[in-house]
């Protein structure tokens, strides 16, 4: 699969490695699907930069976001992100349970697949809900967050993101500081991180940072300031208030004290630091505004980042499902 | 009435120690007198290479009559005890209304009747209308025929209620059958609460949950010389917590369902909400507890905790999905296929976890073979091999986790009340649907 662009560029074949028409998580996936998907955002990101011509990539194809809970950015970057591959995009979201409705949510899903569809992206505030429409539906499924499960693309734009500004993963230190047991964005980090061969820490309140989290060779931390010296990056996860039964700290003031990423912590980094955060954040609980809007923060360019990893998964998932069609 | 012989089968019954290859009659809906010769106008059961056993019990079975018609009925649940192997059942009052007044288990008594299956025993409720609050008329219900109570479904969770439960049950002789379950714990969770929940990122219901509220209930029933069966046990810290009252001599028995002995939390990284139930599937060395307190006697009783669900509701997110499965018509191939066969329990031992001690803690007269007794008898080919296919059962409801096992052992003919009530379509074939 080559394509045209303008007439200028050539987009290389599909990789031989990616055989997946889902994604549904990074902890699947090898550290050659995840270079694979990396590499193909780099070129993607290479081939729109400056221009804002459509891709004729995914014409005629149809990408559904069926988005079960609430986003805005990772919705939008879906849909950006299919229609400059040419595709057409259909936005559903269904308010509240499918139960209220009285249809389950595969029907709900199947009855948009029946109206011709090539791929769902769909988030839902479930685990598993990806994956048993993968096993329900013909049409690829991307996972778009489901509950504290996986973030697959979020996962995979922080990781190109660390790529793209220090060369390499391996034998980086890398800390997802925060909110860590009810975060996806953590699952999906540990494991491509791991996989790329990082040093992770996770670090946080013990009551969101749980002990078990060693037995999947990361470390734990609740000390933010003993672990700072030696970090290469900082990932600063948001503080999950509503997947929370009942508040694991004892008040916002007291977290932020322990954990905001300020001025001082910041004066006690590696010069060199790089600062993720995934957002939404929390503004001066996660981290104050000086040091999300300063010269070590990459926030804007994951934003940025997110389009071409999301074009990169379009891309190898329908290039995957054609593929096993022809 | 015909009068049956059940011809040269190894006849295993634990009430008297007796497990050898016999005849054995049935006439008048009774057990009869051992090594009599045949008359001649009998029915003959080749049992040859058969297991021959007093009829199985399953004293925790939920047949969602009345109100959730749509996942089981009396007597759907109850075709699908007999195809299991199961003689008589004891049916749990979390029914649509609850089970909590005498007209209620008259229904139930009725129904069973009509559909005339297996036996049917009422467990009734220990709280009206089952809330929690106020006790239900125990002593009238018992006059009504329950043979137990319990809140099950939710715990009976009012501390105070349970002890005056457990003393006023005194009057009867009859057992307090508990979920053990500290809500507060467990809010809001799917699964167990362990290394796998973390990864999935389902909210967890830690073991501590179940084991708390055991440690409750074996307190009071110690403090009040009450009747404690605590339902579904597994966690390991539970079947500790059992086995040392046991040894101090509280009056505390217990059982466990197949799924608890043989499947882990592991199983829920397919997010397939037929291995969601509560207690929840737990790890390996909870599996491996359960195992060893089934060896050592500590568990009483092996039950199915049958919780159909019609397919529609298990087919929803994780989270919306009920708790429970089937376990009627695969209990019996599960314990053969994970217990016997591996050597965790000899036949006597689960005989007696599936028809003795249940008719002991229920006092029910049943669960022996011996001369005078109700010609209640479960006949196992021991060494069918099979595959579990929700399609083929009885049962109304098919949210089973064990889908395509291939299990070892049946049973062959289900004999209730000297009636043969079922028997095993020819090796090989299938039921026309």
């Amino acid at each position: 699969m080559s394509v045209e662009v303008g007439d200028r560029t050539y987009l290389g074949p599909l990789p031989a490695v990616w055989v997946r028409n889902h994604l549904l998580g990074l902890e699947e996936l090898s550290a050659e699907e995840l270079t694979a998907v990396l590499d193909a955002a780099a070129m993607f990101k290479e081939v729109t930069e400056g221009c804002q011509e459509k891709l004729n990539v995914l014409r005629g194809k149809t990408c559904a976001n069926l988005f079960f809970e609430n986003s805005t950015r990772t919705r939008t970057s879906f849909s950006l992100a299919a229609r400059r591959l040419g595709a057409d995009t259909l936005d559903f979201s269904p308010s509240g349970s499918s139960l209220s409705k009285g249809e389950t949510f595969i029907d709900t899903a199947k009855n948009i697949e029946a109206m011709g569809i090539d791929v769902v992206v769909v988030r839902h505030r479930t685990p598993g809900t990806p994956h048993l429409l993968a096993q329900n539906l013909a049409c690829s499924v991307i996972n778009a967050g489901d509950g504290a499960h996986e973030h697959p693309t979020q996962g995979l734009l922080d990781i190109f993101t660390i790529r793209e500004l220090r060369g390499s993963i391996a034998g980086l230190t890398v800390a997802l500081v925060g909110d860590i047991n009810h975060s996806r964005t953590a699952r999906s980090n540990i494991w491509g991180l791991k996989k790329l061969g990082a040093r992770v820490i996770l670090c946080g309140p013990s009551t969101l940072v749980s002990q078990r989290w060693r037995e999947l060779g990361v470390e734990v931390s609740h000390d933010l300031d003993a672990i700072l010296p030696e970090c290469d990056v900082l990932n600063l996860l948001r503080i999950q208030f509503e997947r929370q039964t009942m508040r694991p700290f004892p008040s916002v003031r007291e977290y932020a004290h322990l954990y905001a990423m300020n001025r001082e912590r910041l004066a006690r980094t590696r010069a060199d630091i790089l600062i993720l955060a995934p957002g939404p954040i929390n503004r001066g609980v996660e981290v104050t505004p000086d040091v999300a809007d300063g010269p070590h923060s990459a926030i804007l360019r994951q934003v940025t980042n997110g389009l071409a990893v999301r074009m990169a998964v379009l891309w190898l998932v329908c290039g995957a499902a054609d593929r096993d069609g022809s | 009435m015909t009068r049956i012989l059940i011809a040269n089968g190894r006849v295993i019954d634990p009430s008297q120690g007796l497990d050898r290859v016999m005849n054995l009659l049935l006439a008048d809906g009774r057990i009869q007198p051992y090594d009599q010769p045949p008359r001649g106008d009998e029915q003959v059961l080749d049992a040859t290479g058969r297991i021959v056993a007093p009829g199985l019990i399953d004293m925790h079975v939920h047949l969602r009559e009345p109100g959730r018609e749509e996942d089981e009925t009396i007597a759907t649940g109850t075709a699908a005890a007999l195809a299991g192997g199961f003689t008589s059942v004891a049916c749990i009052p979390n029914t649509e209304p609850p089970i909590d007044t005498q007209a209620a288990v008259e229904f139930v008594q009725h129904q069973a009747a009509l559909a005339d299956n297996c036996n049917v025993y009422v467990v009734a409720c220990v709280s009206k209308n089952r809330e929690g609050r106020e006790l239900a008329e125990l002593g009238l219900l018992v006059r009504a025929g329950a043979v137990a109570f319990s809140d099950d479904g939710s715990p009976v969770y009012d501390a105070e209620l349970m002890r005056r439960a457990f003393e006023y049950c005194l009057m009867f002789d009859k057992p307090i059958l508990n979920h053990a379950e500290v809500l507060e714990l467990t809010r809001g969770g799917v699964m167990h609460e362990g290394l796998v929940s973390l990864v999935l990122g389902l909210p967890g219901m830690p073991s501590a949950a179940e084991d708390v509220m055991t440690s409750r209930d074996i307190a009071l029933a110690e403090a009040t010389g009450g009747r404690i069966h605590i339902m579904h046990v597994s966690s390991a810290g539970s079947v500790e917590i059992i086995r040392r009252a046991k040894r101090r001599g509280v009056r505390v028995t217990t059982e466990v369902c197949p799924h608890h002995f043989t499947l882990t939390d592991e199983c829920l990284r397919s997010f397939d909400a037929n291995f969601k139930m509560n207690p929840p599937l737990r790890c390996r060395s909870d599996v491996e507890a359960c195992l060893a307190g089934l060896a050592d006697g500590t568990i009483d009783c092996i039950v199915t905790d049958h919780a159909p669900h019609a397919r529609e509701k298990k087919m929803q997110e994780l989270d919306q999905a009920p708790f429970g499965i089937v376990g009627l018509e695969t209990a019996l191939g599960l314990v053969i296929t994970q217990l016997i066969e591996p050597g965790w329990l000899t036949w006597s031992q689960a005989i007696e976890k599936m028809s003795t001690n249940p008719a002991r803690i229920l006092g029910l007269p049943k669960g022996t073979l011996a001369p005078g007794a109700d010609a209640d008898v479960t006949i196992i080919d021991p060494g069918y091999a099979w595959t579990v296919d929700p399609m083929q059962f009885r049962s109304k409801s098919t949210n089973t986790p064990f889908v395509g096992w291939q299990l070892r052992g049946r049973a062959e003919t289900v004999i209730v009340g000297g009636k043969i009530k079922y028997q095993a379509l020819p090796a090989g074939t299938r039921r026309d649907l």
